[in-house]
């Protein structure tokens, strides 16, 4: 069977429904692995802070990982801060630019691990920020070692058998534990692997954006993200792996929400 | 010989797919199938088949912004010569 | 404001506001704690924010940020809480984020710890150390401004003394000279202009408009604290130009040193002092000259030897120096002990003369 030529926008009347470059973007290359779901969390972010017309507001705190990319390649006003301390950083952004849209951008090393609790009590306070964590269950940008988010079978790094309770303990779902508290008024868990969760995630990140410029309280939206070479599975598996692997231990859903 | 009904297409980034085949499964009317052809950076990469619904699940999946989707203002029908074996 | 009597915390914390500080955050940790409390009680009249955070790591972090986006910000703690802080304390002077750290320390054994950094990379962080709550309410304007100047943390090293003497002082605000607006602050503002800002260690830049990298961005940064050591030393220097025996000490202990050195010239000997204001960068060039008519150099600190290191390198074994100090904590831990006495001083003063002497 023949196949429709693709390097051109059509020549009969069309409209273009979607562009192959998220607003703000400065580049679409970046260096991130094949198949990982970083890229499309980030252009989900992207888009919501163009829909809410938040470009000349928005200010993101972005923690160290594969995500840090995110700095270079967006134009938006970015502070990129030690690990874990994105919450506080961004706290202290937000009390003196109240009219900011801060957000801040982690992975699940930088807030389960390192930044637990910084995030609890950012959460504690009800600080206006939106604090976003793209959870993979690894370390992607150290070589995929275990974080507090690895779930319990996951071969990482340091846990080359798989994660075991015995030696290892259990992973931590921030997102339930953030819900738990009064400060915090949106929580939600989405997740990348599949166009209907792509869908759900676009809209949880807007629910939490639209809060924090309610002056509701703060916001915490948990992307379960594929990393199919931290996972050490093949591109075109990283999608089932999450949902088998990680959707058991990390429910997707919203967890609270004004 | 059967018809198949296209209502949009793609314009496919070559070079900047990464091969990870993410946007094949997503395709809601399964249009999409890898390459035998690589790329400059070694990736087999998408090609498009007719029936394209512009529902924009490709754009969705990529993690490399590849995927431009157009909606065409007509639907586009196609005769489509069935050969042995063909799915459709 | 008119000169009034006022406990050195409240001072510094008066001090602070007549600076345009409006956001504090901090931990409580004596003798810090009474600065955040009066920063609590005083910051929300000027419509600024003071934060009694759950950490001190929140607490410099927060800080950071709320001078990464414009205002001017301060936080503190004495030196295990400076300790937690070390980390973000060096990312502030590589990413270039002005703010004051107030170190209320227990004593004098934090000098290794603001002058030579315990955070990470290639950095200095402008220390001033007050002998009292007077040079303590000079000395927190001027960090406010040499942070701003210089797009850097400082330290002030204060102490238990520094923090609960009461004091006359005028609290008025202080002019330093014009500085550059800050236009490389975080708002927002330029998002979607092609022109958005960054504030990054590694100034990696943008896609569309590259940064120098770390490579080139951490050596124009050793440059410019290169730059500031040649410009921002400061001493106080008394009796020292015929001086045979110069006693150098720093912050609190500095009056003490000074009431034993007039003690002793009316005895009859020809005794100096000299004081570093600045711990960084240690007024080297100063004390080589303070000390150019010397025998022998004393140095007095309230610890195991930390400043003496400095008087080493600036005299460079032109005369000898000997040590006077010692390891001094009072029962509480909170501030220094026993050694923080003049009668003591003096005696070590005079034994170490009459080494000399004896020579």
């Amino acid at each position: 069977m023949t196949h429709i030529p693709t390097d051109s926008a059509p020549d009969i009347p069309a409209a273009k429904v979607a562009s192959s470059s998220a607003p703000l973007q400065l580049s679409e290359e970046h260096h991130l692995c094949p198949g990982c779901g970083h890229p499309v969390a980030w252009r989900l972010l992207l888009e919501v802070i163009s829909e809410l017309e938040l470009e000349r507001r928005a200010i993101g705190v972005v923690g160290h990982g594969c995500y840090t990319n995110i700095v270079r390649l967006a134009d938006v006003d970015f502070l990129q801060c030690l690990h874990g301390r994105a919450p506080a950083v961004a706290t202290g952004v937000k009390r003196v630019q109240p009219q900011a849209a801060v957000f801040t951008l982690q992975g699940d090393g930088d807030m389960a691990s390192e930044g637990l609790q910084e995030v609890l009590h950012a959460a504690g306070r009800g600080e206006r920020i939106t604090c976003i964590m793209l959870n993979n269950g690894v370390f992607g940008d150290t070589g995929g070692q275990m974080t507090a988010a690895t779930v319990v079978g996951q071969r990482t790094k340091t846990s080359l058998d798989g994660r075991d309770p015995a030696s290892h303990g259990h992973p931590i779902p921030v997102a339930d534990l953030v819900a738990r508290l009064p400060g915090s008024v949106y929580v939600a868990r989405g997740a990348v692997n599949n166009a209907g969760s792509i869908a759900r995630t676009k809209r949880y990140l807007r629910r939490a954006f639209e809060l924090q410029m309610e002056g509701a309280g703060f916001g915490l939206v948990e992307v379960l993200t594929m990393c199919p070479t931290g996972w050490f599975v093949a591109t075109p598996e990283g999608p089932d792996y999450l949902e088998d692997r990680f959707e058991p231990t990390f429910p997707v859903g919203e967890l609270k929400t004004a | 010989m059967s018809t198949i009904v296209t209502r949009g297409t793609v314009v496919i980034g070559v070079e900047r797919c990464k091969g990870c085949e993410l946007c094949i499964p997503a395709c809601r009317p399964g249009v999409l199938e890898m390459s035998s052809e690589v790329n400059r950076s070694g990736y087999r990469y998408p090609l498009l088949r007719p029936g394209c619904t512009a529902c924009r699940a490709c754009h969705a999946v990529c993690p490399d912004y590849v995927f431009e989707v157009y909606k065409f203002d007509e639907p586009v029908a196609t005769e489509i010569r069935d050969s042995p074996g063909s799915e459709q | 404001m008119a000169t009034a009597l006022m406990q050195g915390s409240d001072a510094v914390a008066e001090a602070c506001v007549a600076a345009g500080c409006r956001f504090f955050a901090g931990y409580p940790m004596l003798p810090f704690t009474d600065l955040l409390e009066s920063m609590s009680r005083r910051l929300p009249e000027v419509g600024g924010t003071c934060i009694n955070v759950e950490s001190e790591i929140e607490g410099v972090n927060m800080v950071l940020g709320a001078a990464a986006a414009g205002a001017r910000a301060a936080t503190g703690s004495c030196g295990q809480g400076i300790a937690l802080m070390q980390e973000a304390i060096a990312e502030a002077a590589l990413n270039e984020v002005p703010f004051v750290v107030f170190n209320m320390a227990r004593g004098q054994q934090d000098y290794f710890q603001c002058t030579r950094g315990g955070g990470w990379g290639d950095y200095r962080t402008i220390t001033l150390a007050p002998k009292d709550v007077g040079e303590a309410v000079e000395h927190t304007q001027l960090l406010f401004h040499l942070a701003d100047q210089y797009r850097a943390p400082v330290i002030l090293y204060g102490d238990y003394l520094v923090a609960h003497t009461y004091m006359s002082v005028d609290v008025s605000p202080r002019q330093y000279g014009p500085l550059p607006p800050k236009d490389w602050a975080l708002d927002g503002s330029r998002g979607g202009t092609g022109k958005s800002r960054q504030i990054w260690t590694w100034a990696m830049g943008k896609a569309n408009d590259p940064g120098p990298g770390p490579d080139a961005h951490w050596r124009r940064l050793a440059e410019k604290f290169d730059s500031i050591a040649g410009q921002e030393m400061r001493h106080e220097s008394y009796l020292a130009d015929d001086a045979e025996y110069l006693v150098v000490s720093f912050g609190t202990a500095g009056p003490f040193v000074d009431y034993v050195v007039d003690e002793l010239r009316a005895e009859g000997m020809r005794i100096g002092s000299f004081r570093p204001i600045s711990l960084w960068p240690f007024p080297e060039r100063a004390l080589a000259a303070a000390a150019s008519a010397a025998r022998k150099v004393l140095v007095y600190e309230v610890n195991a030897g930390q400043m003496i290191d400095d008087v080493r390198l600036s005299i460079a074994g032109r005369c000898p120096v000997q040590f006077i100090g010692g390891v001094s904590i009072d029962g509480s831990g909170m501030r220094q002990g026993d050694l923080l006495e003049v009668g003591s001083i003096r005696q070590r003063v005079l034994a170490a003369v009459r080494q000399e002497d004896e020579r």
